[in-house]
């Protein structure tokens, strides 16, 4: 057994209204660059529908992801080791900018200088690429809510595995929103088929980055993460990736998809997992196995045994505790809810999510009955096979009996609390019905529907004695023997009076919350005065002004 | 020595000298300054069906190119008789499969060429660098086949029928620089498609570092040694770039990150 520590992400689809909020934080945070307009390293889809790329799901097409080999070890879909070098000249599984869209921007500026005329002005859409008028023809989300999906969403690849009776009649059925970033795998196949070494997993947290300097252009990465969630900046001609905003998950704060998320439906936290059996489960010969072989990969992070190998693979005991705590442990691991998106790619992910159950609400609602009383809500879950069988073609590859009993147990906490909230009596039966205690319930309840902040983002802040090599405060001088010799500060020191002036302070999120804290740059050497030299012209300074209420200056 | 010209010297002793230093001090340079910008640029992302033919061709090519030059200019042609392979015998191989490879590599830099040209998307990305780059390895590959087809396809058929035998001028000249004791008298009665071909490739190599062409030294060979997920810890990696000092220069790159950094140290 080797523990690992892993960030996790669980999104709660029956919370998802589409509203997009977490795609454009994201983008204005990481993407709003040159080379990157076509980037979405967090995007929602409507489903059914083609999702982003188009029909990034049809691994026929592209060959992402991992495929079990006759020994029954994993290999690329892409091929081997040899057949990437021997094909390094031209990615033939590569998706072009047409796949996602082309980008444009429009002739503003014919709104403000163009002469008088007959007709208004109007600013016609320009290409990114070529500078030329274009059609616009498909955007990010051109079928959000199922706009023109009588024409496109036939080629939903999951769709298109299940019956014509499912396709006809689907639109009437159900919809719902998916939102997707980068799953940050346990077994990733972008990494394993970067030929540079590029790409890398943290050991500390699992987080799947791209070496900037290191990257060369190959375009493996692209083409074998099977989620299409590494791009190629076609302006610096290299991989970029969602970064689960490292470097405010290093400070204990949620990422920037999660902070903004309106419906408030994700969850951050840590994982543990054994990362010697990560192969063995991502190689089990059934897909339907999946599921629950990677469920079998993570820890119990209140066994002993566990606890004693982490603290030994050098896992701190705050970590541990904050695995202990983890929304994600429970939601993955104790209640089941939570599952993974496509796991017969057996890449692991590690952003699961929890299945909407209100497309059968709705169509229960709609016909007329009580869409929350148990009864009504089981009989659905077993009847509409249409919504259930999408669902498992996302999250279980196909096995239907995982997402009856999430959608069964969201069911029986519905219905279980709405007696509670009408002031009848709790009806223990309904939790009995899923296996589960009414104070169970009340649990799971408080984590899904309240959620509150401190609830759902459950994240350690990186190690002090590591994070201070991450401010990077040290002056070049200060080496040993060196003229500064002042060695490597700490977060706190950034206000000290001894740091060097002149010296960069590197633009971390902690460098920024440190000097924003900053009201009080000099500590007065002798109480009640104040150097003036040392004022930074920012907020009030001891002794800069008597104590409010005395009558003479100290 | 007598005949050899101020020209001579400059061509055949100064400029290969000239380029090899380019290219080493270049590369490492580039590497220590500029590995933000080390890539192939690759424009497969705008467009792929041109690429996808033109593109193996020309490496395949141009990698046949490279170790049929291996064998002719840097092995003896001594060596190679000593093996039993004689004067004709490398004669037609390396004629043939010189004439074969090299179609190949043109026909591959051809397609390359002409999509950079017609495909407006790629051709906006082409940068001032591409074009002289692109022109220095046309002409190189041209005179180079211009050279291989007057004088050992077409030269066949004239007496002698081993067409020109560079391996008694050229490559010892190649050779007598390798070992730092240039000798340009092999040079000077090579004829003129030799020299051209001679010229623009040693003009290519002058600017190879300062070019998309810097991924030719990033053949990822290591790929297949090591294992497939690569762990990396935060702490050994917690920048790409080591942090500078405030009083150096910063280069282009830099202008990306947030200005806020010089704004905050002013402050203090």
């Amino acid at each position: 057994m080797r523990v690992m520590a892993q960030m996790s992400m669980v999104m709660n689809l029956d919370k998802c209204i589409g509203c997009h909020t977490c795609s454009v934080t994201c983008k204005q945070v990481w993407t709003n660059r040159d080379g990157m307009e076509y980037v979405w390293f967090n995007n929602v889809e409507t489903r059914p529908g083609l999702g982003y790329p188009r029909q990034y799901e049809d691994q026929e097409k592209w060959n992402g992801g991992w495929v079990r080999n006759k020994n029954g070890r994993l290999k690329l879909k892409s091929g081997g080791r040899l057949k990437k070098l021997a094909t390094i000249f031209s990615n033939n599984d590569l998706p072009t900018i047409d796949d996602y869209y082309e980008p444009w921007t429009y002739d503003y500026d014919m709104l403000t200088s163009a002469p008088q005329t007959k007709n208004g002005p109007v600013a016609r859409p320009k290409s990114l690429l070529t500078g030329e008028n274009m059609d616009i023809k498909w955007s990010g989300n051109w079928d959000d809510n199922l706009g023109g999906s009588q024409e496109t969403a036939q080629d939903d690849p999951i769709l298109a595995h299940m019956s014509d009776h499912v396709k006809m009649e689907f639109e009437n059925t159900f919809m719902f929103y998916l939102p997707r970033i980068c799953e940050h795998c346990l077994n990733p196949s972008c990494v394993s088929a970067c030929p540079s070494g590029a790409m890398y997993k943290r050991e500390e947290d699992g987080i799947v980055l791209v070496d900037q300097d290191d990257c060369r252009g190959w375009r493996m990465c692209v083409s074998a993460c099977p989620y299409k969630k590494v791009y190629f900046n076609h302006k610096t001609n290299k991989a970029e990736k969602c970064t689960l905003c490292y470097p405010l998950i290093e400070q204990g704060k949620p990422t920037i998809c999660s902070e903004t998320c309106v419906g408030r439906l994700r969850y951050l936290g840590l994982m543990l997992y054994d990362a010697d059996r990560v192969l063995e489960a991502a190689a089990i010969e059934d897909e339907h196995e999946l599921l629950d072989a990677q469920r079998s990969v993570m820890l119990d992070p209140f066994d002993p045994a566990v606890i004693s190998q982490a603290k030994k693979d050098g896992i701190a005991d705050d970590w541990i505790e904050a695995a202990q705590n983890s929304p994600i442990y429970k939601l993955i691991s104790e209640y089941k809810v939570a599952l993974p998106l496509h796991p017969e790619y057996r890449t692991m992910p590690m952003v699961w999510y929890i299945p909407p159950l209100s497309p059968v609400v709705d169509v229960v609602s709609n016909s007329g009955n009580d869409g929350e009383d148990v009864r009504n809500l089981f009989a659905a879950i077993d009847k509409l096979r249409i919504p259930v069988e999408y669902l498992a073609g996302l999250f279980t590859a196909g096995d239907t009996v995982p997402i009856e009993y999430s959608l069964k147990k969201l069911a029986a906490m519905r219905a279980y609390m709405r007696d509670i909230n009408l002031g009848n009596e709790a009806n223990e039966n309904i939790a009995q019905a899923v296996g589960m205690s009414g104070a169970e319930i009340e649990e799971m309840y408080r984590l899904l529907a309240i959620a509150k902040y401190e609830d759902r983002y459950v994240i350690p802040k990186a190690h002090v004695e590591s994070a201070r090599d991450l401010e990077d405060f040290a002056c070049s001088l200060d080496t040993d023997g060196g003229p500064g010799m002042g060695g490597a500060r700490s977060t706190g020191d950034i206000r000290a009076t001894d740091r060097i002036p002149g010296t960069p302070i590197d633009s971390t999120v902690a460098s920024f919350d440190a000097l924003r804290n900053v009201s009080d740059p000099s500590e007065p050497s002798t109480p009640g005065r104040l150097n003036l030299l040392n004022w930074n012209g920012k907020g009030i300074t001891n002794g800069m002004f008597p104590p409010a209420g005395s009558g003479s200056p100290a | 020595m007598s005949d050899l010209t101020v020209l001579d010297v400059l061509l055949w002793v100064a400029f290969p000298y000239i380029a090899a230093a380019s290219f080493i001090v270049g590369h490492i340079l580039r590497y220590r300054y500029d590995k933000f910008g080390w890539t192939s640029r690759s424009s497969q992302t705008y467009e792929t069906k041109w690429l996808r033919w033109g593109s193996p061709m020309f490496h395949y090519g141009i990698l046949g190119v490279f170790v049929g030059h291996v064998v002719g200019l840097l092995i003896p042609h001594q060596w190679l008789e000593f093996f039993g392979i004689t004067e004709h015998l490398y004669h037609l191989g390396a004629t043939w499969a010189g004439v074969i490879v090299g179609a190949i590599t043109v026909a591959g830099l051809a397609i390359l060429m002409a999509r950079r040209g017609a495909v407006r998307r790629v051709l906006r990305v082409t940068t001032a660098m591409d074009v002289i780059m692109y022109a220095f390895l046309a002409g190189s590959l041209v005179f180079g086949m211009i050279a291989v087809v007057q004088f050992q396809v077409i030269g066949q058929f004239q007496a002698p029928a081993t067409g020109y035998n560079y391996r008694e001028t050229v490559s010892p000249w190649i050779r007598s620089l390798i070992l730092f004791q240039p000798d340009a008298t092999f040079m000077v009665g090579v004829p003129l498609a030799f020299k051209l071909h001679v010229l623009t490739s040693t003009g290519l190599f002058l600017i190879w570092p300062f070019t998309r062409l810097v991924h030719v030294l990033s053949v990822p060979v290591m790929y297949l040694f090591r294992p497939y997920v690569v762990y990396r810890s935060r702490d050994d990696h917690r920048g790409a770039r080591a942090i500078r000092r405030g009083w150096q220069k910063s280069p282009v790159i830099d202008s990306t990150r947030p200005k806020q950094k010089q704004k905050l140290s002013s402050d203090r």
